[in-house]
This record gives structure tokens, sequence and C-alpha cells, in this order.
């Protein structure tokens, strides 16, 4: 490029010659290029705003369009692609811990009629009535004569009675397509599975929801579809279910009880294998809730889990342990059991006399009240609290139920030393026996915290330590002493090695006060003591055994051949082998020198 | 030469229309197939799910002890209890069978039974 100088000396020279200022065609100069390249930047940012507003029309004409057609077209099924598992019933399945189905869907239908479409209707409604027994008549006729146009008759129908309808040939009646959540067991796992009804409902389909226990507790999870339909695995075994409600049912009969309860965990997952309240009902016809009177006298209530009682002298157990723990005692240290124990103006009795002392394991294995209290009195206000805390029991369990949240312990409204000293024989606070079934399995299975659980769980699951392996070894010896001579003798089942503690505490009346004739019988038990595997918890609601000359009530003779036929009936189907205890190795044991 | 270019192109555009019109005709079947199958593979999932549930039904705990008990005189059904467990050096091991006899003994006996 020529560049044109700033000073061309032709013109300079002109101006000097005739005294102009030769600054002033410099200036003129610069001015003249600048000019030049503003134009040429000019037109450059012209150019490149325009290749940006092009760019950014197209891009926005793509999206408006693509927007428009989606808007303006009708949406189909890409038919090309492969099915998924996605047209599966809507509600997934629940299973128990072997695959075997608890609850599934069947489809179903409603029927529904539209008079205005009707031909015959006094002759339909005739009909109607042939086919279901209940329906009233001049109902019928009423509601399809008058002005609606739209009248639900059943919402859920069986095939043979869609048939029967489609037979009337009545163009008014008509289908509606609904899935059904069944039960296909019954009354096997009634509580935990709680039931279903519908939730929305239009003509064509409905949502199923849960009602209660883990169909309302899992309701997102079972509804959720992206799971796919993945069902729900739980860690009740149907076939130990079945077996525990059998006897269960039996044992409830022969002692007169008006409910019972039984609860199997497995000691070192917190599973539960098996859990039965009675009365129970069928979920597939789930009764109405009881509006008056007591919630536990309808068969929905669940005693395992919200049957909240003082649950007696399985609680001496805890009493036990912590003073094992924090070293008071060892089981062979003797225990004041002199009664009767004097705390202000309240008198702690025992069922017999004890004579003045026994030794720790010998308190337990005969259910002293005076010598627990005095135990406990060595532990504390505070490190009781706390321990039991740490057990769990002072809080709702965390079970996969809805009504687990509601089922709070009922503490005394002031922890005071007279508080200690009741709660530790179990009188003062009421747990659940899920509570304690929780409870035993982490004071048993060598000492850490379990959870339960009613969702399968692959292997155990450790929580913090509560005790050392050392004190829950010497708990279940105690408790197969229990077993081998004391209040649970009749919970010997051999080969299963059995420990356990009775507990039988008066029901409370309403009005305050205890019953001298209505007891809450509780057998724990843990089996095979010296390898524990499972604590089953068995809880009898007023029994009484007539087989003697006086009514028996202790739950030695009413929980605890309950529990033992339970555990004959339940430990083979669990695949445990009946095996010799093993003992302690005899020969000469050195005392002192 | 032109003439003969015109010639293959328009023979090559009768081909490929020809082509293409078999091809959208045999896609069209495909795809009718394809959703009659998956009418099918639904209602066979329906069918299974109901099916399912009957087995489920039929298997009840309840119903399959009742079973054993009305069928106790043919089948014998208890249920299992801690003694039906063994250990499998309980099991006697199977004999071995007996050779052949060679040399048969005569018994008195059959002396007298043939005479």
């Amino acid at each position: 490029m020529i560049r044109t100088p700033l000073r061309p000396l032709a013109r300079i020279l002109k101006a000097r010659d005739t005294g102009e200022n030769p600054d002033v065609i410099e200036r003129e100069n610069i001015r003249a290029r600048h000019e030049v390249m503003r134009d040429k930047s000019r037109l450059r940012a012209e150019g490149r705003l325009l290749v940006l507003g092009v760019f950014f029309f197209c891009a926005f004409s793509v999206i408006g369009v693509r927007m428009g057609t989606l808007a303006a077209s009708d949406p189909h099924e890409p038919q090309a692609a492969a099915s998924g598992a996605s047209i599966t019933a809507s509600r997934a399945d629940i299973l128990d811990r072997n695959g075997r189905i608890l609850a599934t869907n069947l489809t179903t239908h409603a029927l529904y009629a539209q008079p205005p479409n009707m031909i015959d209707k006094a002759r339909a409604a005739r009909e109607l009535v042939a086919i279901f027994p209940d329906l009233d008549e001049a109902k019928l006729v009423r509601q399809f004569t008058g002005s609606r146009k739209f009248i639900w008759i059943r919402k859920k129908i069986s095939p043979e009675q869609m048939q029967a309808v489609h037979d009337i040939g009545d163009p008014g009646l008509l289908f509606g397509s609904r899935e059904m959540r069944l039960y296909p067991n019954g009354r096997l796992a009634a509580h935990i599975m709680g039931g279903a009804t519908y939730g929305r409902e239009g003509v064509q389909s409905a949502e199923v929801v849960g009602t209660a226990g883990i169909e309302k507790a899992y309701d997102d999870y079972l509804r959720d579809p992206s799971l796919d339909g993945q069902p729900l695995q739980l860690s009740i075994d149907m076939t130990v279910q079945a077996a525990t409600r059998e006897v269960l049912w039996g044992g409830m009969k022969l002692m007169n009880a008006k409910g019972a309860s039984a609860v199997l965990m497995d000691v070192h997952s917190g599973e539960v294998l098996s859990m039965v309240s009675l009365p129970d009902f069928d979920p597939n016809t789930r009764p109405q809730v009881l509006t008056a009177g007591d919630a536990s006298d309808s068969p929905l209530f669940n005693r395992a889990v919200q049957g909240v009682y003082e649950l007696g002298s399985v609680f001496k157990l805890f009493a036990a342990a912590q003073a094992l723990e924090i070293g008071l005692v060892n089981p062979s240290t003797m225990v004041n059991t002199k009664g009767p124990l004097r705390w202000g103006k309240f008198k702690i009795r025992d069922f017999h006399n004890y004579g003045a002392q026994l030794s720790m394991t010998d308190v337990i294995v005969k259910s002293s009240n005076i010598g627990t209290a005095h135990v406990a009195m060595e532990i504390g206000v505070k490190r009781q609290r706390e321990f039991l805390a740490s057990l769990g029991l002072l809080e709702a369990t965390p079970v996969e139920l809805i009504e687990a949240k509601g089922a709070k312990p009922l503490l005394p409204p002031n922890w005071s030393e007279l508080s200690t000293m009741t709660i530790s024989y179990g009188h003062g606070l009421s747990t659940s026996p899920l509570h304690l079934a929780t409870a035993y399995s982490s004071v048993l299975n060598g000492g850490t915290r379990v959870a339960p659980t009613l969702l399968r769980q692959n292997g155990p699951r450790k929580g913090t330590r509560l005790v050392s392996e050392r004190t829950s070894e010497q708990a279940r010896m105690m408790l197969r002493q229990v077993v081998v001579r004391g209040t649970a003798s009749f919970g010997e089942v051999e080969g299963y090695a059995v420990g356990g503690k009775t507990g039988t505490a008066d029901k409370p009346k309403p009005s305050g006060g205890y019953y001298d004739d209505k007891v809450v019988a509780t057998f724990a038990s843990v089996f095979p003591a010296h390898d524990p595997k499972y604590v089953l918890v068995v809880t009898l609601d007023e029994p009484v055994e007539t087989s003697g000359r006086k009514p028996r009530r202790t739950a030695g003779w009413t929980a605890v051949p309950v529990a033992a036929e339970m555990i004959r009936r339940v430990a083979p189907l669990l695949g445990l082998r009946p095996e010799v205890e093993p003992m302690h190795p005899t020969g000469v044991t050195l005392t002192s020198n | 030469m032109r003439s003969f270019l015109y010639v293959i192109t328009a023979l090559a555009i009768i081909g490929l229309a020809f082509w293409s019109y078999q091809e959208n005709y045999k896609t069209r079947a495909s795809l009718k197939i394809v959703s009659q199958l998956q009418v099918e593979i639904g209602q066979t999932r329906e069918k299974l799910a109901v099916l399912r549930a009957e087995w489920a039904y039929l298997n009840r705990p309840e119903r399959l002890r009742q079973l054993a008990e009305i069928n106790y005189d043919r089948l014998g059904l208890m249920a299992l209890s801690p003694e039906q467990f063994g250990k499998i050096d309980q099991v006697a091991f199977p004999a071995a069978d007996l050779g052949p006899v060679t040399n048969p003994v005569v018994l008195s006996a059959d002396l007298e039974a043939t005479q």
C-alpha cells in the first residue's frame, strides 16, 4: 500500500512560501487518514453483526419451529422401539424373603351405569339385584330413572359377575378397568401388610394407595414408576410366619387369652422373620376402624408394634446386664434380697420369700424384684436411663410400618429413684414387644446395637457396641439357667438350648391402679443360648391356665409353653440343627492355693 | 451418448421408486406386526400376573396345611420337627449287590417239595 505522507514536501514548501502554517496540512492529512480507518472498521463490525444476527435468527427459528410442531402434532407411542417392562402393573408386588408373593395386583372391572343409554331400566335393576343380592332394587330403579347421568354400581367385580352383567345386554351398563390389590395369603401377615384402597378414581382407571402397615409406609416406593415395578422384598419368612401364627393361635385359645403377639428376630441383623398379632383380619377386606372404645379391641390393632405394655420381669435382664458391664457384680456376686424393700411408703415384694441373699444369677433365675431393685439403685438413675435409651427402649421403633411412629414408649413423668427401682423389674415403663425383641437382640448378640427392620438385609448389620462380648455371654448363660432351673422350665426344647426370661405384669386399670386378675404374660427368649441366632418374644394378653386347682396366670405357665412349642416348630424351618449344648470343660479347677 | 445417460438415469429412478415403494410397505407391515406383538405381550403379562396370583393363592400355607391334614392317610405329612435332622454318617452306605450264586446248596426241604 502506498502511504500518503503526512507532510508532503511539495505542499509544505508551497505553504512556507505563501506564509501559511504547514502544521495545518499535517493535521488535515491525519484527519483524512483516521476517517479511512474508521470507515473500514465500521464496515467490518457491521459484517460481524450481520453474521451473528443470521446465526441467532436460524437458531431461534429452529427452536421455534420444533416447538410449534411438538405443540401442534398428536402424540404417538414409538412403535418400532422394543417394549420394556413398563407396561406391567403399576403398584409393585411385595415378596417374602424367599421371593414368595405376599401382595400382588389383579386386573378387575368396575361396573357403572349411564341411565340415558339404558333401555329397560326396571329389568336391568331386577337382573342386577339377582347378580348382586346386596343391592337394593327400589333404590337402583330410583337412581336409573332420576336425573343422574352416571352411577357407580360396583367398584370391583369378578369375571363371572362381569359375564352375567354382559348377559343382561343393556347398553347403559358399562365397565371400567381397575387394578385390585390382592393378598393371596389372607390373614397370614395382615398387620404387616396393612391394606390398600383406591385413591383418586377415574372411569377407566384408579390409583391404588396403601392404607396401613408397610403398604402405607412404602407407598411412594411401591408406586414409583422409575423403579419399573421392582418388588419390595421383606424379611418375613412365609413358612415361619405360618407356623408361628398357627402355634400362637392354638396357644391363645388354650390359655384363654384375649390377644397374643409374637416377634421372631434375627439377633445379628435385626430382621423380623415373623411378626404375628392376634386377633387379626383379612387385608383383602379390611374392617372399619373402631371409632369408640379401646383401640386394642379392634383386630386392626397390631399388638406387637402398637401394644405398649408394662412387660414386667423381662426387664430384669437389662439391670443385670448393665451391672455386669459396669463391673458392679459378676454372676456369682451375692445380692441382698431381704424383703420387703421399703422406699418411702412404697413396698417392693417378691412372689415368694427368697431369704436374705441370692447370687446375681439366682436373682434372675428366681426373678427377685427386691434383688433387681437393689442392683438398680447401685447403677443409679442417670446411668440406667442412658442404658435403656441406648437400647432404643425410650423412643418409637424405626420399623417400616406406618403405625410404629405412633407407638412411643410410656415413660414415667419424673424418673425418680423409685422409678429406677420399679423400671428395673419392668413396671413404670411401657414398651411394645418389638422394642423388647430389639433390646434383647442388642444385648444378647454379642453386645452390638441392632435396629428392627422388615426389609431383607444381606448379612449382619453391626451397630455401636453397647455391652462387651463377655457381658453378653454371661447374660445369655443367666437366661439359660432360667430355663434349666428357674421360672421358665417349660421352655426347654431339646437340642436348641433355649434361654429366656419370663415376665408377668398386672394390667393397669383405666381408672388407675392395677387389676388383680388380668395380666400380660411375656416370655422373651434367645436360642441357641451358646450361639445366639434368634430372639423370640411371645406375649399373651390376659391369659389364664385352668388345668390346676387354682387358675394360673404367670408367664411360666402360659407364655412359656406356647413359646417352647413355637421354637420346636420354627427352629427346624429356619434350618437350625438340634445340637448338644457344649458343656464347660470339667476337670480340676484351681480355686486357691 | 448423452441420450444414453438420460435413459440410464430414468431407469435408475424408476428402479429406486419401485424399491422404496416396496420398502415402505414392508415397514408398514412390520410396524403392524410389532404393535400386534406388543398387545400380545401386554395380555400375556397380565395373564402371567393372574397366574402368579393364583399360584400364590393355591399355595397359601393355610390351604396346604388343610390338604396335608385331609390326605394324611395317603401322604402321612407332618410338621417338620427337630428329630428329623440327621447326620450324613448316620445313613448306612448302600450295601453292594450280592454276586450270582454259583454253587447252590440243595436243601432237603426243596427236595421234599419237588417230590
